[in-house]
């Protein structure tokens, strides 16, 4: 952080897509400027909010190594299946590009982190889709790591908790995004079978084929405020009926009201309702 | 183009028909007649003359469509969708009358509603008790509607888990036929949980200790495909499309403009061949020239083949192989 002087030194840097503000010569934004709200504020006091608008209260999307940092014991956090890259099954055009500038962009080689780790000195395996990364969308690499993970956690007999995410299939990998969906299931269904707590934790957008596979199948469901949830896009929804969608349709609100979310926890509370729930089950 | 050919084959197919059972009456008739008398000798004449001419105007029209159908050898993956949704191709009430015998429709999720955009029930298949149950599209507009175009609710997806459900209670094989644009997308289906409901039946799916078989009719696209598709066989007709969305849908989500879906479609994979050499589909049956549309009989004779060897493969399996089996089909894609 600059001094006060440096902070009326402006131009400012910009970086229009993440919505910071930098200052002269820093390497850290300064400022931060909400998608809802518009209003700029600083970085630091969006870091004590867990990057909740300060002004608002809108849910910035968060990188999956930090949201493990926020739910998991400190130094307990052990990845799995570390750096798997994506493949392209279908050679599909410039999909490698697009790959590469994801990449660029978040510092992943794919849009699923899996880790084992402790929740209040509980050992759990703990899976999060990152929205930064293609959408979160669903690629063969995703559903193998997801399965990778789920299996793990049926033979060490862990709770599982999986953060999803995800704008739906991988377009670009086709048949093989499709047939994730049956594969994850299969491997939820087993660690069920097994007696194994899951707990699906939603987050915005939790969407398509992710819904339509291990996001909805867990023992309890948890999402965070104002995270869009459903099968079909709200676009595709409103071209098909020709009408409009009521106000905060498929929002978490609007599926803990029609019955398919058991509690909406704000991400200030996401560790210590993770906590209460798996003591729950030891 | 494709559309133009199908046409007149089609229009030559009808003609065709009817000049043979024109030909095939007054041979009959000749036949007749000759034993009645030998009086009518002049008659018989003048008719066999004509029996001559439709026979060869016949041999005429089916040179004239054999040529059109040459068009029909080489269908690019645009042209099999355009076949795939051919609204005159059989349908799941076309198969379980042409392949099963004893049907016994079952209606309802017996939870909150019947979806008729899912038909199925018990039947016998070669003298077994299976469950049937697949995608309804209708012949006509009117049937069309009423099936809400073959995209199911989540109250269709429950009652196709109730059907599944039982089948496994019974011990009863199942058969599925996939034919779907997609699952529904609107706004009661998503309130009611489409995504939930799709999701608990590809779970139970992959639980389940009796053979399934899933049959790609038509168009299979999406999880609303899939939520009736996890088999440990999965058949395509030849000219069948499976992926992962309508190619129309596609276009829109990758270039923002529906109107490439041809472009769309080249890029797919989805075709039989192409799911074949995926390991997707275990394997494809052929349909006549020119697709499924221009005659049942031959598509029911060459899916009957397949389906029965399959099915006779599968029940030598023990219940807990069966079960294993099918989930490793899925745990290798990826």
């Amino acid at each position: 952080m600059g001094t006060f002087l440096d902070s009326l030194s402006f131009p400012a840097r910009v970086r229009k897509d993440l919505g910071e503000v930098f200052l002269k010569k820093d390497k850290e934004p300064v400022f931060i400027q909400c998608k809802a709200c518009n209003r700029r504020a600083l970085k630091q006091d969006w870091q004590k909010n867990y990057y909740v608008c300060p002004v608002c209260g809108h849910y910035r999307a968060i990188g999956a190594y930090y949201r493990l940092s926020l739910i998991l014991d400190k130094g307990t956090f052990k990845e799995l299946n570390e750096g798997m890259e994506p493949k392209d099954p279908m050679s599909f055009p410039e999909y490698r590009d697009k790959l590469k500038v994801q990449t660029e962009k978040t510092g992943l080689p794919e849009a699923a982190v899996t880790a084992t780790g402790k929740v209040g000195g509980h050992k759990v395996v703990a899976i999060v889709l990152d929205s930064r990364f293609f959408m979160g969308s669903m690629s063969s690499t995703v559903g193998e790591k997801v399965t990778r993970a789920v299996e793990y956690a049926t033979e060490k007999k862990l709770p599982l908790i999986i953060f999803s995410a995800s704008g739906g299939a991988r377009m670009q990998e086709g048949i093989y995004s499709l047939m994730q969906m049956a594969k994850t299931a299969a491997a939820i269904e087993e660690f069920n079978a097994a007696g194994g707590l899951y707990i699906s934790f939603l987050t915005h957008p939790t969407t398509g084929g992710v819904t339509a596979s291990f996001a909805s199948l867990g023992d309890i469901t948890l999402a965070e405020p104002g995270a869009l949830i459903g099968f079909a896009g709200p676009r595709v929804i409103e071209q098909t009926i020709h009408k409009k969608l009521p106000k905060g349709f498929q929002r978490s609100e609007y599926l803990e009201a029609h019955g398919f979310v058991d509690k909406i926890v704000p991400r200030s509370e996401m560790r210590d309702t993770l906590i209460q729930l798996i003591e729950l089950h030891t | 183009m494709l559309e133009k050919v199908l046409k007149s084959v089609e229009k030559l197919d009808k003609k065709i028909t009817t000049l043979e059972k024109k030909a095939a009456g007054e041979t009959e008739e000749l036949v007749n007649a000759a034993y009645e008398s030998d009086e009518i000798l002049e008659d018989i004449k003048e008719e066999y003359e004509a029996w001559e001419y439709h026979g060869t105007e016949i041999d005429r029209l089916k040179q004239l469509r054999d040529y059109l159908l040459q068009d029909c050898t080489k269908l690019t993956p645009d042209e099999k969708v355009f076949l795939a949704r051919h609204p005159k191709r059989p349908h799941i009430d076309d198969f379980i009358e042409g392949l099963f015998t004893d049907f016994f429709e079952q209606k309802g999720d017996h939870l909150f509603d019947e979806d008729r955009s899912i038909y199925g029930g018990i039947a016998r298949f070669h003298g077994i008790p299976v469950t049937v149950l697949g995608h309804r599209k209708g012949h006509t507009m009117e049937e069309s509607m009423a099936y809400n175009f073959g995209m199911p609710c989540p109250e269709g997806y429950r009652k196709a888990l109730r059907l599944m459900n039982q089948a496994e209670k019974f011990r009863r094989p199942i058969i599925t036929f996939i034919d779907t644009p997609g699952a529904y997308p609107g706004l009661e289906a998503e309130e009611h949980g489409q995504g939930e409901a799709i999701a608990t039946n590809l779970a139970k799916m992959s639980q389940f200790h009796v053979p399934i078989i899933a049959v790609v009719t038509g168009e299979g696209n999406s999880g609303g495909a899939l939520a009736i598709g996890v088999a440990n066989r999965i058949l395509m007709l030849e000219n069948a499309v499976y992926s992962i969305l309508s190619p129309e849908g596609f276009a829109s989500i990758l270039w923002k403009d529906a109107d490439r879906h041809k472009e769309a479609c080249e890029l797919m994979k989805l075709t039989a061949d192409d799911l074949l050499k995926a390991g997707v589909a275990d394997g494809v049956v052929r349909e006549p020239l020119g697709g499924a549309q221009r005659d049942y009989k031959e598509v029911f004779k060459n899916l009957d083949e397949a389906l029965y060897a399959n099915l006779k493969e599968l029940m030598t399996l023990s219940p807990s192989g069966c079960k294993s089996e099918r989930q490793m089909k899925y745990r290798k894609i990826g």
